[in-house]
């Protein structure tokens, strides 16, 4: 019993609840849910485990909760952690909640798109990967880098300001994803390169811990 | 100073946000912004009112907030909303917010990419609808319906449970969307039918009031087709 994380290493969300867990000392099970193999795509997962399917979620004893953004939440009303990662003061949660619905459809959305094409689609089927539809995709995450650096980061250490919260947990996972490929979206953009390092350094060594996997597959890419 | 509220009363989250405010009783100053007529596009709107250039968002003072779901929270802790629209018990909550944040990818993106495909990319830029993209986001509503229906009503009479919560404000006001192109999703579908009339029934006047400029496109379509 107890709070009990299912999860897979290369889903970005997945990393981010990981970090936002060990970060916050919150005791739970991590269970790995073998995406590869299908293991939720069966009935019995369905029934059992959680009934859309996807990772991450949780159990908290008889309590299913999916949707990393409503676990977070629920994790931050239930324990205690670090203020600054999500406050309890209004105005300054507003602006953290704020960045949390922005990325679905701009970092979210594009990272995943475009990680998809360039690495996922052709590693599953065995087929060189779409370069257009690759092209297509760069441009919005391009777009998307734009938009942090222009709209969030401004001259502000972190995305919401001058301390780190979860906005940027959530945005550092996404961003590290499309290094499974062997892109690295930080190139030519100092400012990002920063920030990243800056996130990397405060979660350190949870963050690390939760991107071993990650960093393996991306260092094949260096041989 | 009252709260100002920036909104296009033909976006589902303005729609959405308008119909609660305006059940809570929040007063407000309504400031609507023309999203065809490109009023957002301005410089001038994006230093002065909002730097993502979206509706709907608020004024609240000098503090400006975007992005509808954050704005319902937002509004729940510093003004108050019915308890049973947006519970406090933090389970009850983040079962709301389960439906809040998944619509994202489901209701919100697939209802949005296919009216942008159908009317408004045509309308705005004279060119004919691309088909194939039309038909693939249509098929993407009749999954994102069938989720509905399968993974979310099951046997409730809504979205989260049998009291209609802002998840149910929500989605109706994306699922009416479609019909200003003359495709009512809830068509055929008696289980889905049935909850969107509970949910008009429950929020009346304010909803039909939301939708007016919606109603009136949707019944301008189907005379044009007669």
């Amino acid at each position: 019993m107890g709070l009990k994380l299912f999860y897979h290493p290369l889903s970005q969300p997945s990393r981010s609840l990981y970090i936002f867990l060990k970060y916050n000392n919150i005791p739970f099970e991590a269970r790995v849910v073998d995406l590869k193999e299908g293991e939720h795509l069966t009935q019995e997962f369905k029934e059992k485990f959680n009934r859309f399917q996807k990772v991450p979620f949780i159990h908290d004893d008889n309590f299913v909760l999916s949707e990393s953004i409503a676990i977070i939440r629920y994790l931050a009303s239930k324990y205690e952690i670090k203020d600054n990662l999500y406050p309890s003061n209004f105005k300054q949660r507003a602006l953290i909640d704020e960045y949390l619905e922005w990325q679905h459809h701009n970092t979210r959305q594009h990272f995943a798109m475009f990680t998809q094409h360039l690495w996922f689609i052709p590693l599953r089927t065995g087929t060189p990967a779409d370069q257009k539809e690759v092209e297509k995709y760069e441009k919005a995450l391009q777009e998307t880098l734009d938009k942090i650096e222009n709209l969030w980061l401004g001259n502000n250490s972190y995305l919401c300001g001058h301390k780190i919260s979860v906005a940027d947990l959530f945005a550092a996972c996404e961003i590290e994803e499309p290094r499974l490929g062997g892109y690295d979206p930080t190139k030519g953009r100092p400012k990002i390169k920063e920030w990243l390092e800056r996130v990397r350094t405060e979660l350190n060594p949870a963050y690390a811990e939760a991107h071993a996997a990650l960093n393996e597959v991306a260092s094949l890419h260096k041989i | 100073m009252v709260l100002k509220y920036y909104y296009d009363l033909i976006s589902e989250p303005s729609r959405a946000l308008y119909i609660l405010l305006k059940i809570n009783k929040i007063p407000f100053k309504k400031h609507p912004v023309n999203l065809l007529k490109f009023e957002n596009l301005t410089d001038e709107f994006k230093t002065k009112l909002n730097r993502f250039q979206k509706v709907p968002f608020i004024h609240d003072n000098d503090f400006i907030l975007t992005e509808s779901i954050a704005i319902v929270r937002y509004l729940s802790r510093e003004y108050g909303i019915k308890d049973s629209l947006y519970p406090q018990d933090s389970k009850h909550q983040a079962l709301v917010d389960e439906y809040l944040e998944w619509q994202h990818h489901n209701t919100r993106l697939l209802i949005a990419l296919y009216t942008r495909h159908k009317l408004f990319k045509p309308l705005l830029t004279g060119d004919e609808p691309d088909l194939n993209l039309v038909s693939k986001y249509k098929r993407g509503v009749v999954k994102t319906m069938d989720k509905i229906e399968n993974l979310w009503l099951r046997d409730q009479k809504f979205i989260c449970g049998n009291i209609l919560t802002v998840a149910d404000i929500f989605a109706a006001c994306e699922i009416e969307q479609p019909r200003m192109t003359g495709f009512d999703p809830t068509k055929g579908r008696p289980k889905l039918e049935t909850w969107m009339n509970e949910v008009r029934k429950e929020l009346d006047p304010v909803y039909s009031e939301a939708h007016l400029v919606l109603n009136e496109l949707a019944a301008n379509n189907e005379k044009a087709k007669l």
